[in-house]
């Protein structure tokens, strides 16, 4: 059914018609909204046979979902941001457990400084935590990848984080195609869980492991994603059989067959990117772009079969790894490792920067005439920088940064010409 | 079992000579505990590696096996990190004859909550959730995730094992170790040896404020009254906490053949009351029979030797212990009973 709605909602909605059996709500911008959604939902009983817990923090949402999915629940809930970092030791004991829980990110920067607006450093952050993790393109996308997100979990026996970023998708009203639950039902078969807590058949779940079998617990975690690697896009293409859509799946490439040049990036940017792209093309320029949907597990082989033959990769980061550069990038390298193509890292949109067509456009530029550095911050407005550079040499009690820009920069907008 | 003649009831009327304990043999069968059935469920079982004396191994068995039984043998455990979870569980071995789950340090009550809320999606009301922690695990670390499960009033009996201390890593201070107390962080240095005065939290009280439905504290030395705590916990609908005194001889320097010895002479100087409370109201206590000064019950431990050594013994520390004693014994009214007499 074709719908106008709001990111959020379309995201509740859907997580309802994949019926869950226990979801853990704990508002943090910018994902509150699908949490609130679920809420009416259960209320007004459009979810059936469902229990709908407002915890405490987050670190408690995701224990409560542990504790559900290893007694057999469908399990879902969903943060953002400090949210992600609170609940840490959750997230990699919940993958540790093999606990297919799905939980929803609202992709927002870390602080300090605080900072609600999108960027992708929350779910980088735990990229190594055993979760897979889907990121999504469009609203459509976010929705169709959280069905298949709970498929992919329960036959791997893995948890699956779904990331959109946040406002850009959480907050946009698009239109988009909800599932009909027969659809849904056909598609996603009822929890059967591998292992579960029972008085019928007692288990202990979660004992100590020392040396002897560590490493080989670690092992099996691995081999699960690798699994993972060849299912999804083998569920994707079932799903594009039933529900008639193209999503999820490893990588989206656009143009990419001969081009010169491929931009490579994760989630909602990927539509200025091809924006960009098009225009460019029109010019004659040859680039083409790349979404990659599954950054966990990371397809090394699908991308370097699409970008061994580029002479050059631009990779547009919404994160930043202080000290090195971009998470991507470095990856994107590992899949092109023994060839020569320059991999470019553009750090971008970090706290909610808008990423506009006119700045990717000069940056692709750019980099096709080989001007631009291997680490680059897109519309860095380096006056700012050189400014608070100068007052912490100036003075050792120089102040706080955030407050110190802040400041700086209300004083020349009131300066008077 | 079975015997139609042991079923009847008897009329108790034989005490032994200097001591409070009627054999068990001479109790009404559903009086009678739980551990001298041969049809107890060793939910705990033999072959794991608490140490020698452990009150906590003493107290989870027994508090387990009286849960399986109230329940039908419907129990599942959510466990703490602590040291409990590592002497039960070491790879590849488990001593659980249930089922058992452990996730973190301070979300066993939340993990709780998840299993609880699995159990009613799944139509099993039957099947009854415990979780359980030691002090570090309860009172500190996870106290927020316990605090979020006795507010939401979830259908969970949390049990706290106490013995006042962080002693899987080693014997530190928690907010559950008593002043004065020797740990690897309060050490006998300083002006203040040992853990300072005015410090620390009282969960049982802080459960009752929380108005849950049933709050009792138990102790290792009174191991019938702590099983008929956990079958009443267990006949109850929706938040329980209890909270049980378990001797460490290896962080509190006291002789493992002790331990029993130990925990109640804790009861007995009232530095441990023993208590019920129902949303919030004390219900009942144990009074103390026989009450001992707090020295009798310090000296046994060397944690506290400091406060003993010859020529400096720390007179205004002791008093300001018993002081914390006789508070307890006041606000409990554990005297009732000599008072009376």
């Amino acid at each position: 059914m074709l719908k106008q709605i709001e990111g959020s909602q379309a995201v509740a909605e859907t997580i309802g018609l994949c019926r869950p059996e226990v979801i853990c709500a704990y508002p943090i911008t910018p994902q509150t909204h699908i949490v609130e959604g679920l809420g009416v939902l259960v209320r007004k009983g459009l979810i059936e046979n469902c229990e709908y817990i407002n915890v405490e923090s987050e670190f408690a949402a995701l224990s409560v979902a542990i504790g559900a999915s290893a007694a057999g629940a469908r399990s879902y809930t969903a943060t953002a941001s400090q949210g992600l970092l609170f609940m840490a030791e959750a997230v990699y004991n919940a993958s540790g457990l093999g606990l297919p829980i799905v939980m929803t990110i609202g992709n927002r920067a870390i602080g300090a400084p605080i900072n609600i607006w999108n960027d992708h450093s929350d779910s980088m952050s735990m990229r190594d935590s055993g979760w897979i993790q889907l990121y999504a393109e469009t609203n459509q996308e976010a929705m169709d990848l959280h069905i298949q997100a709970f498929r992919i979990a329960e036959e791997v026996g893995c948890p699956v984080m779904v990331c959109m970023d946040g406002f850009i998708l959480t907050h946009a009203y698009e239109r988009v195609d909800l599932p009909r639950q027969e659809q849904v039902d056909a598609f996603l078969p009822p929890y059967e869980p591998m292992q579960v807590l029972d008085p019928d058949d007692p288990v202990s779940i979660g004992a100590m492991v020392g040396p002897e079998a560590f490493a080989e617990v670690r092992y099996l975690a691995h081999y699960k994603q690798m699994r993972a690697l060849e299912r999804i896009p083998e569920i994707s293409a079932d799903f594009k059989e039933r529900f008639g859509r193209d999503s999820g799946g490893l990588v989206h490439p656009y143009f990419t067959e001969g081009a010169d040049t491929i931009v490579v990036a994760l989630g909602s940017v990927n539509g200025t990117i091809k924006d960009v792209v098009d225009e460019m093309r029109l010019d004659g320029k040859s680039i083409g772009s790349l979404s990659i949907c599954s950054f966990r597990p990371f397809p090394l082989k699908a991308l370097r079969e699409i970008l061994h033959s580029a002479k050059q990769i631009i990779v547009i980061e919404k994160n930043l790894s202080v000290g090195i550069g971009g998470i991507l990038s470095a990856n994107i390298r590992m899949a092109l490792r023994g060839l020569i193509q320059p991999v470019t890292t553009a750090i971008a949109g970090l706290g909610g920067r808008p990423i506009t067509k006119k700045s990717l456009h000069e940056l692709f530029d750019k980099a096709m005439r080989g001007e631009i550095e291997d680490l680059h911050f897109l519309d860095l407005d380096w006056e700012i920088i050189r400014r608070e550079i100068d007052r912490d040499k100036k003075a050792r009690r120089s102040g706080p940064t955030a407050e110190n820009i802040l400041k700086d920069i209300g004083q020349r907008l009131n300066k008077p010409e | 079992m079975g015997n139609k003649q042991q079923e009847t009831e008897q009329r108790v009327k034989f005490y032994q000579k200097g001591t409070f304990t009627v054999g068990n043999r001479l109790l009404n069968i559903k009086e009678r505990s739980v551990q001298g059935s041969m049809d107890r469920k060793n939910s705990l079982t033999c072959g794991h590696r608490a140490c020698q004396g452990c009150g906590e191994a003493l107290g989870a068995r027994y508090a387990i096996d009286a849960a399986m039984r109230a329940t039908r043998n419907q129990v599942i455990a959510v466990n703490a990190t602590g040291c409990l979870e590592v002497f039960t569980t070491p790879y590849p071995e488990t001593s659980w004859q249930i089922p058992w789950i452990h996730s973190l340090f301070g979300n066993a009550a939340a993990v709780a909550t998840g299993v609880a809320a699995a159990m009613r999606v799944k139509g099993r009301p039957e099947v009854k959730t415990i979780a359980q922690g030691g002090d570090g695990g309860t009172t500190d670390i996870g106290f927020g995730c316990l605090s979020g499960m006795f507010e939401r009033n979830d259908d969970v009996l949390y049990i706290c094992y106490d013995n006042e201390g962080y002693m899987n890593t080693g014997v530190q201070r928690s907010s559950a170790t008593p002043p004065t107390a020797r740990t690897a962080t309060t050490p006998v240095v300083g002006k203040e040896p040992g853990n300072v005065f005015g410090t620390g939290k009282n969960l049982p009280l802080l459960a009752m404020a929380h108005k849950i439905p049933y709050v009792a504290t138990a102790n290792v030395a009174a191991l019938h009254d702590l099983e008929q705590k956990v079958t009443r916990a267990m006949s109850i609908k929706g938040a329980r906490y209890i909270h049980i005194f378990v001797p460490c001889p290896l962080g509190w320097g006291s002789k493992p053949e002790e331990t029993i010895h130990v925990a109640r002479l804790a009861i007995k100087c009232g530095l441990f009351p023993l208590f019920e409370a129902e949303h919030g109201k004390v219900t009942g206590t144990v009074p103390i029979r026989q009450k001992v000064p707090v020295e009798e019950y310090l000296k046994t431990q060397k944690r506290f030797s400091h406060l003993f050594k010859k020529g400096q013994e720390e007179w205004e520390k002791i008093a300001a212990i018993q002081a914390m004693a006789d508070a307890n014994i006041a606000q409990f009214k554990l005297l009732v009973s000599e008072e009376k007499s």
